[in-house]
């Protein structure tokens, strides 16, 4: 996932399985997206002149929605929960042990581009809390020490 | 709906009769996002490997959430003569339990968690009778954990689309009328009257009119949307279903967040399936009167899940809202009449068609008919899904059904409908459970998070969390939500850092009102509603803040301080090892201290420690040390 298949100028097909109309906006740039792992200028560029829109709504639109990306995402985005039962049962140790376990703060890439590190609003799993997914997969009930081992195991054994 | 419904009801029903009857054990597991983040990939993997070891052969089912979530993974064994037994918690070695049980074995207790269906086995309760599902009614949820969603057979076995059947034999005001004598309201969070908002789309001219379906389940703390989803799509179709044909729509959407893989997955293969049998497509709502359903992926803004700036996003747009009215029931979706309902609002409407409207109406308060699921989570012993009766006190929710507070900790508040809701304390945990009572004890139904809270949890700091998601989620558009709640966050900011002052509380409290009465939309008449509720019942937290400069909950950590118990530390090094900037000290087998001037307050040491040895205190109580 989040791997880059396609450059910027090569979105053609991507393109053009979305109709030409700016309603189908969100879904392009989510497909786009999808391909690219973000949203390069040249995509966004290319994505309003398919929708038949300006480039300022384009980017009104992505920036909006807070799925949306303009830099690349590590190959394992880890997304710490920051919903009210993760919240209450510990979420900031856990996001905190990740920042120093990945040395990266919140936001940000490992240099090797093979980790990211950010927060969503509610993954869903509140019954388990608190969670994290990697790439949309979830792990639950967490504890500093389980990130800590986590972590660490996979940060030795990643390829660099 | 295809002429020969009735005949392949039937051989659904066969089929599921089958399927437990038949000679081959039926092996379930929970797979749902919330089965699956506690390993139950792992543990379906783990029994058919096991199985085949013992060359057993069985049919294995991947279920949705039967609701414990605490006893994940679920699975569940049914066999021809046997009791259908439920186990929990399942790991690699229950597993292997599970297959020797399986091959003619010992029933594993450990991992028995209820029996299910008329069979029992001796001590072992009915899983009914279980302390958390006892004081519950499913009805929402009855196929949940029991169906495979991505089977269209099983949930035709079960009745779905029999209320559309009955549906379609009605005429248009007969189906609002059973609407109206159910009494069902809006399980969004508003609560408006089903019927009333479906009467009103009837009404409005225009020939094209659309069915929405807001599966943007955006309350940090609430799955019960998702649950639903990914457990019983086929409710939330026919639902939709059952509008198209009421208000004369051809088409409908489902807005469902992007951060529910799963739930878009399975609602593609509910579609799919719905569509081979004609349920949905050129002739669903008789010859020549089509029904669509077409999925709409959210894109991450809690805002969406206001109506109109739903619209908007589905339109393609930035989603902000827009003054009301017109509502959309009137001027929606391209600017055509709209119903936009929730996902369990939707889900309850089959149910309704095809019991009868007394049949949904027996449950419930005056005001409030029926059944409401809600996602019990936070710091209870039993977190999970449930669902009760309206009317339902919180009391029973979280010590009955939730079991109480989880650990040793005591109980402190309870907080209702997510970011717009607010927070009760311990006395107010008898009133029932309906839209007016919450109201008037300070918060919300809202769609059906409840999260409960032990006295670790800081009062100030918990609004000051809500405030900053509302910051975060504001769209931008009107001042006071935009301007106002950022405003609340900085004085909710200052009083859990040390620099708040008294006349900041009266403050907080006068924005709120005024952001209340100034907002354009939901979110922003209700963004103040944790600030304003534990103002009103923890006001005594706020106060120990900015006076004695404490924190009772010792949460916040420019008020605290970690300090050794010299009795109990036993030397370890644990924490001297684990701390991040180097700030305990101490030999082994000697006891070790803590630099207060490097501590950064993240918490480790006490966390780690096996001895219970390092205390959280306020600062203004800081002995000095020896």
């Amino acid at each position: 996932m989040a791997t880059t298949e396609l450059s910027p100028l090569q979105l053609g097909p991507v393109l053009a399985t979305f109709e030409r109309r700016p309603d189908v906006l969100i879904s392009l740039l989510q497909a786009v997206q999808a391909s690219l792992g973000y949203l390069p200028p040249d995509a966004m560029g290319a994505v309003a002149r398919h929708a038949r829109v300006p480039r300022s709504r384009v980017y009104g639109v992505a920036s909006f929605y807070s799925q949306f990306r303009f830099n690349p995402a590590g190959r394992r985005r880890v997304a710490v929960c920051r919903g009210t039962a993760c919240h209450v049962s510990g979420a900031r140790m856990i996001l905190e042990e990740l920042e120093r376990t990945l040395g990266i703060a919140e936001g940000q890439t490992t240099e090797d581009r093979e980790y990211s590190l950010e927060t969503v609003a509610c993954i869903g799993c509140c019954g388990l809390s608190p969670c994290l997914s990697v790439n949309d997969e979830v792990s639950a009930k967490l504890t500093p020490k389980k990130v800590r081992k986590q972590f660490r195991a996979a940060k030795k054994s990643a390829p660099r | 709906m295809m002429s020969d419904f009735e005949q392949v009801q039937q051989s659904a029903r066969e089929a599921w009769e089958d399927l437990g009857t038949g000679g081959v054990p039926v092996v379930t597991v929970g797979t749902a996002t919330c089965g699956r983040s506690a390993g139950a990939l792992n543990t379906l993997a783990s029994l058919r490997e096991e199985a085949a070891g013992h060359g057993l052969a069985c049919r294995f089912v991947e279920v949705g959430c039967l609701g414990p979530c605490y006893a994940e993974p679920l699975v569940t064994v049914q066999r021809a003569g046997d009791a259908t037994v439920c186990f929990a918690a399942v790991d690699k070695l229950g597993a292997r339990k599970i297959a020797d049980y399986l091959a003619g074995g010992e029933l594993p207790g450990e991992y028995v968690f209820a029996t299910m269906g008329a069979a029992r086995v001796p001590g072992v309760p009915d899983l009914m009778e279980t302390p958390m599902m006892k004081g519950q009614v499913r009805r929402v949820l009855r196929n949940c954990g029991v169906i495979d969603p991505a089977d269209i057979q099983h949930s035709l076995a079960r009745g779905a689309y029999a209320g559309l059947q009955r549906a379609l034999e009605l005429g248009p005001e007969e189906r609002i009328e059973v609407l109206e004598r159910s009494g069902l309201r809006g399980r969004g969070g508003a609560g408006f009257g089903v019927s009333r908002k479906w009467a009103f789309c009837i009404e409005a001219p225009g020939d094209t009119k659309y069915v929405v379906c807001n599966a943007d389940e955006g309350d940090p703390g609430a799955f019960m949307n998702r649950s639903l989803l990914e457990g019983d799509p086929h409710a939330v179709l026919e639902g939709m279903i059952i509008a198209g044909l009421t208000v004369g729509a051809a088409e409908g959407y489902i807005y469902c967040r992007a951060e529910y893989p799963l739930a878009l997955e399975r609602l593609g293969v509910a579609i799919g399936q719905a569509e081979e049998l004609g349920l949905l497509g050129p002739d669903a709502l008789g010859p020549g009167r089509p029904f669509r359903i077409r999925v709409k992926e959210g894109a991450g803004a809690f805002v969406c899940g206001e109506e109109t700036a739903l619209i908007a996003s589905l339109e393609g747009r930035r989603g902000m809202p827009r003054p009301r009215p017109p509502f959309p029931a009137v001027s929606g979706l391209w600017g055509c009449p709209t119903i936009i309902n929730n996902v369990e609002t939707l889900a309850s409407v089959g149910l309704i068609f095809r019991n009868g409207a007394d049949w949904y109406a027996e449950y419930g308060t005056e005001s409030s008919k029926g059944t409401k699921t809600f996602a019990l989570v936070g710091n209870v012993l039993r977190p999970g899904l449930v669902e009760v009766p309206l009317g339902t006190t919180l009391r029973q929710m979280i010590f009955d059904i939730g079991g109480g507070v989880s650990g040793k900790h005591r109980f402190k508040a309870v907080q209702t409908g997510g970011p717009s809701g607010g927070c009760l304390p311990e006395e107010q945990l008898d009133i029932p459970v309906d839209y007016e009572s919450l109201q008037a004890a300070g918060t919300i139904m809202g769609s059906g998070g409840i999260v409960v809270m032990d006295e670790r949890t800081c009062m100030v700091d918990f609004a000051r969390y809500f405030l900053d998601f509302a910051v975060d989620e504001s769209c931008g558009k009107c001042g006071p939500c935009r301007l106002g709640t950022w405003q609340l966050l900085r004085i909710l900011e200052d009083i859990t850092q040390g620099k708040g002052t008294a006349a900041d509380i009266d403050l907080l409290e006068e924005l709120g009102h005024n952001i209340m009465r100034g907002s354009l939309c939901g979110l922003g008449t209700s963004a103040p509603n944790p600030v304003l509720s534990t103002l009103r019942y923890f006001r005594d937290e706020y106060v120990a803040h900015v006076e004695s400069q404490t924190c009772p909950a010792l949460a916040c950590r420019d008020y605290i301080a970690y300090q050794i118990d010299v009795d109990a530390c036993t030397g370890c090094t644990v924490c001297a090892g684990l701390c991040p900037v180097e700030g305990i000290s101490g030999a082994r087998k000697d006891v070790h201290h803590i630099d207060e001037a490097v501590c950064t307050k993240c918490g480790v040491c006490s966390n780690s420690c096996a001895f219970g040895a390092v205390l959280t205190v306020n600062r203004v109580d800081l002995e000095p040390q020896t």
